[in-house]
């Protein structure tokens, strides 16, 4: 297998990960609004109904609740669906055969069938799409026992990430920030996965912890390439997965920072930062806090139209650095 | 536009003041520099004047309340102005509020028992304190809002200093519901000397050495003294009491031995050029020390006005900041009281204080006969770091002489 | 089930279908099969009301002749989704009844380990993908188990059960769009009881009949009596051939009666004592399935008799089994829940 690095953008890399699960799986099918000849709204379906045929890169009709359930059953029966959601937003219509029947399907029947079903959501604000189109709503499924919600940041993950949830038996969801969809960076060739579960430091430091998902990854790699200018010493962790989380990196990380700050682009409350933040305060990481957790999240508010509102109702570089500065005062 | 009114600062390490008397009404009209309000500190009461002429108005602290110093707590309006959304917005600041009944001060101590909880810490410097068997209330923090840091914790744990041994907090019991107790909330001079007094004894080696002084010799002359006061404004110009003779006596010993007129410092002894000698007055709800500033140099009749106009302001609280804080040693006498020896606690930075008994007819022996002697008992107490015994005993045997021979004051 | 060599031409050509297309023998199977739903429920019920059973159930008492007619055409292979009034369903596709008592019971020997109870009942061995307790929840899954078979191209016909409170879902009319447009091999059967809880169909639903919902999806749309097991079979043979030869689905409406209640917490408000007796007495399906079967010389008296006394006993071991059943432990509650768990 060659695994030479080159680069891929990020949409490049899940549609090359699609390829590859069509390929080595006949019973791999793709389903979603538009993503045949038109490509997906985002093209990142891009040809692949010209390689891989009509019957297989299958475009629906304008019935997500309908198709998520044709999904679930075509799951339950034999079939690997990749579904795609046109944007994230649209899971709203179609929750009722994620939550209730995609994620408890095993469970009911007391594990005599699998849902082997991959389901992915463009999300995120920054198109000047305004409040319908731009949610980032993967806290509402990660509250879901059964599913698994994974929100690859590079190229390299989404990737690899795609070909393990297309493996794993369970309900997997994906969350694609929108922005990150141009992103370059190395993508191995050929058949690779990433394993879903796991985090990645994505750049080691010692005087605060970053727990960031999705694009706040890059936002907070940003800033603390400006902290180390001023002394501050970052240690950014790239979740990759919110269900299940990797408690034992994030946990081994506070251990040795003392500090944390969560930067996620959902809205704050009930989300990926009071998940992270209460599991540091109920395990044996509390004890090394030196200072209170922060979380930078979306505000309450539906995302905006007009682009300033937009970049203020979501954490920027900016918010992260004056953080991590208030975080460590006191400290040097 | 209205002129803000603000909590000023007034004291050094205020960070609050509380309002204890509004003396404008809401509403009424003040011109710039009338006083507006009262407030208290640490160890005062202080009249702040209006910054502005025209209408008081949109006050935001009553009093009692405690305020964060530089809080906009009033406006002064001027004619025809009104209150605008800005001022609402800005004037509904909020107030540090003062509890209102001791009820709800009794629900509070009775949740905390122990006397780190109320301090903020990080989880950190909580679990290394308690490893290395520190007293967090001993820390003085660095973080935000004076939050103890894993750092405060290291940078005490590398001084050599004693760890200071754990002692159980005063819990208030306050579970019966009926009135065999009754919680009166600290105000803030409780606070201060609490606080600064646990922290003098139990951080300050302290060293205690006592002297019994004749006093018929000063007796005498202090008589002679006042029969010979010139009149003014219908009465003696000075009625010179004891206690006005012993602070001379003191500020002169200290002039006479300077080794001992010094302050502890972690990086050096602090040596004072004058003898700024402190003494403590009881005020209602406390003590405060005003300062005799180079004693050593004021004549007995200076030192005696000086000393009753900073004890009558000190009842009324009226005393400025720089006449209570600082001082080279304190003098703290009881004898009015009948007390006839005591040890005092040093008030830091002072190393040394002296402890003043009454006078009393005692049987001395003199020559081998019992003669009857005006007997007043004297204990200093010292600061060990800065000076030791012998030096102790030196400065008070030349106080002791000061006393017995009281002339040797005027030369 | 059904075996074309077997079929027994009755020399009357006006018999009834199931007559003239089933042996005697899987005549008396079907007769069988509706005491033991009838059975079962009724011993379901009855230990209910005896505390042994937890939460509460959906008795398709009076629904018997729709779920053993509909499922008639189909073989094992095949698949069906069921919903909350499902025991009928799941025993006439071939489930125990001991397997679903001891799920009944929450018992780690029933069909679903006792995870599902009666809202979930299934056996996905026999091609039940299980009951589903959200009302036309089903039917989308049911829509994606018939592309599973158009795609695997394993000729598996999919049925899909549901109420005619689900008529009125957009999961319902997503779904039928679908199939139709993809031309799945799917049959949609709506069984009427007349009442979506205590919603009669008429409050509910513009159209006369449910059936008629078809004509928006281009599929054919046919009526028939859900209490005429000859009826409702005949109905479904056609569509399941249909489905099979890949010409698309169709939406059978089986108009029925529920004898019970909606739920055990039913007070039965929006309907008549005299209308539950008229059901019970005029249009019982297993009395109409008796009395054809005698008609037709399949079965008599002493016949029906030893067919009760046989399920009788079967539900005395049923019920036996799962009381016998050991509970699962409360340790496991998480096992199920990712297939890494277990």
């Amino acid at each position: 297998m060659d695994t030479q690095p080159r680069q891929l953008s990020y949409s490049q890399a899940i549609q090359e990960a699609m390829a590859l699960a069509l390929e080595s799986d006949p019973n791999v099918f793709l389903m979603g609004e538009d993503i045949g000849v038109y490509g997906g709204a985002f093209q990142v379906t891009g040809d692949l109904v010209e390689r891989f045929g009509a019957e297989r890169v299958i475009d629906m009709p304008i019935s997500e609740l309908g198709g998520a359930g044709v999904a679930v059953g075509a799951a339950m029966t034999g079939m690997k669906p990749i579904f795609e959601f046109q944007f994230s937003d649209f899971a709203t219509l179609a929750m009722e055969q994620i939550v209730n029947q995609a994620a408890k399907m095993r469970y009911m029947l007391g594990g005599d069938v699998s849902v082997p079903l991959v389901m992915r959501f463009p999300a995120g604000s920054g198109t000047g799409a305004a409040a319908q189109h731009s949610q980032s709503l993967e806290a509402w499924l990660a509250h879901v026992p059964g599913l698994k919600v994974l929100q690859p940041a590079t190229p390299h993950d989404a990737k690899g990430l795609l070909l393990a949830a297309v493996a794993d038996p369970d309900p997997v969801m994906i969350f694609e920030h929108k922005l990150l969809y141009k992103m370059k960076g190395d993508v191995p060739e050929g058949y690779y996965t990433v394993p879903i579960g796991k985090a990645r430091i994505a750049r080691e430091g010692r005087d605060v912890t970053i727990v960031a998902t999705s694009i706040m990854v890059h936002k907070s790699l940003e800033a603390a390439i400006a902290l180390q200018a001023e002394g501050i010493n970052v240690e950014v962790i790239d979740l990759r997965c919110i269900r299940p989380i990797d408690h034992e990196t994030v946990i081994a990380s506070v251990k040795k920072t003392h500090r944390l700050i969560c930067v996620y682009e959902a809205v704050k409350a009930f989300g990926m930062g009071a998940e992270i933040s209460a599991m540091i305060a109920e395990s044996d990481a509390f004890d090394y806090l030196d200072a209170p957790i922060v979380r930078l999240g979306g505000l309450d508010s539906p995302i905006p139209y007009n682009p300033d509102l937009e970049k203020a109702a979501v954490p920027q570089v900016l918010d992260i650095i004056n953080s991590a500065r208030a975080l460590v005062q006191g400290k040097r | 536009m209205a002129i803000e009114v603000i909590l000023p600062k007034v004291d050094m390490d205020m960070s609050t003041g509380r309002i204890s008397k509004w003396l404008v009404a809401e509403g009424a009209e003040v011109k710039k520099g009338d006083p507006l309000f009262e407030i208290e500190t640490d160890k005062a009461a202080m009249e702040v004047e209006s910054p502005g002429t025209g209408k008081l108005g949109q006050i935001s602290a009553r009093e009692g309340d405690e305020v964060p110093i530089g809080q906009v707590i009033a406006y002064i309006f001027a004619a025809g102005e009104t209150a605008t959304e800005a001022v609402q917005s800005k004037s509904a600041a909020p107030v540090v509020e003062a509890p209102a009944k001791a009820a709800q001060v009794a629900v509070v101590e009775n949740s905390t028992n122990s006397p780190s909880s109320e301090i903020r810490a990080t989880p950190l410097a909580r679990r290394m304190a308690k490893e290395k068997g520190l007293e967090l209330s001993s820390v003085k923090g660095s973080g935000p809002q004076g939050r103890v840091l894993s750092a405060d914790i290291e940078a005490l744990a590398a001084k050599p200093v004693p760890p200071v041994s754990k002692v159980a907090a005063p819990i208030v019991s306050a579970t019966r519901a009926d009135d065999a107790v009754v919680l009166v909330p600290h105000d803030s001079m409780r606070k201060i000397i609490a606080r600064r007094l646990t922290e003098s004894k139990s951080t300050v080696p302290h060293f205690y050495i006592s002297a019994d002084c004749r006093l018929d010799a000063l007796l005498k002359l202090r008589g002679d003294l006042n029969k010979a006061a010139p009149a003014k404004d219908g009465g003696p110009s000075y009625k010179l009491s004891i206690n006005d003779m012993v602070i001379k006596a003191w500020a002169l010993a200290l002039r006479d031995v300077p080794a001992a007129n010094v302050s502890w410092t972690d990086a050096a002894m602090l040596h004072h050029a004058h003898a700024d000698i402190g003494v403590a007055v009881s005020i209602e709800g406390g003590l405060i020390t005003p300062i005799i500033r180079s004693a050593e140099t004021k004549s007995l009749s200076a030192i005696s006005s000086e000393m009753k106009d900073l004890a009558t302001r000190a009842k009324s609280r009226k005393l400025k900041s720089d006449e209570y804080n600082g001082g080279s040693s304190a003098i703290s006498n009881l004898g009015m009281f009948g007390v006839r020896d005591f040890a005092a606690i040093l008030n830091p930075p002072h190393a040394t204080i002296l402890a003043v008994g009454s006078g009393d007819q005692r049987a001395v022996v003199e020559n081998g006969a019992i003669v009857p002697a005006t007997v007043m008992t004297v204990t200093l107490s010292t600061d060990h770091r800065a000076v030791d015994g012998a030096l102790g005993a030196e400065v008070l045997a030349t106080f002791k002489r000061y006393i017995e021979h009281p002339m040797s004051m005027l030369v | 089930m059904p075996d074309a060599t077997e079929k027994k031409k009755s020399t009357q050509d006006n018999a009834p279908f199931a007559i003239r297309n089933y042996t005697p023998e899987q005549l008396r199977e079907v007769l069988h099969k509706m005491h033991l739903i009838r059975k079962f429920e009724e011993g379901a019920e009855d230990a209910y009301l005896r505390g042994f059973i937890h939460g509460t159930m959906h008795l398709s008492i009076g629904q018997e002749a729709s779920a053993l007619g509909i499922c008639m055409p189909l073989t094992e292979a095949d698949q069906i989704t069921s919903t909350h009034r499902g025991h009928g369903h799941c025993i006439a596709k071939g489930a125990q009844v001991d397997r679903m008592f001891a799920e009944f019971f929450g018992k780690t020997s029933g069909y679903c380990k006792g995870r599902g109870g009666s809202m979930h009942i299934a056996d996905v061995s026999k091609g039940n993908l299980g009951a589903n307790g959200i009302v036309a929840g089903g039917i989308p899954i049911a829509t994606g188990a018939a592309l599973s078979a158009k795609m695997q191209k394993n000729g598996k016909v999919v049925v899909c059960f549901f109420g005619d409170g689900a008529n009125n879902e957009g999961a319902f009319h997503e779904s039928l769009n679908m199939a139709a447009i993809w031309k799945l091999p799917v049959v949609f059967v709506c069984e009427n009881n007349g009442y979506g809880m205590s919603t009669s169909s008429a409050r509910s639903t513009a159209v006369a009949n449910i059936a008629d919902r078809a004509a928006g999806y281009a599929m054919p749309g046919v009526v028939v009596d859900g209490n005429d097991f000859s009826a409702v079979a005949e109905a479904s043979s056609n569509a399941v051939d249909r489905a099979r030869r890949g010409e698309g689905p169709t939406l059978i409406e089986s108009k029925t009666y529920r004898h019970r209640g909606h739920s055990k917490s039913d007070r039965n408000r929006y309907r008549t004592k005299e209308e539950i007796e008229d059901w019970k007495a005029n249009r019982d399906p297993i009395s109409k399935f008796e009395a054809e079967l005698m008609q037709f010389g399949v079965i008599d008296q002493a016949g029906i008799a030893a067919v009760i006394t046989a399920v009788d006993a079967e539900i005395a071991a049923g019920i036996a089994f799962a009381q016998a059943s050991p509970a699962p432990a409360t340790t496991e509650v998480l096992n199920y829940v990712y297939t890494e768990q277990n």
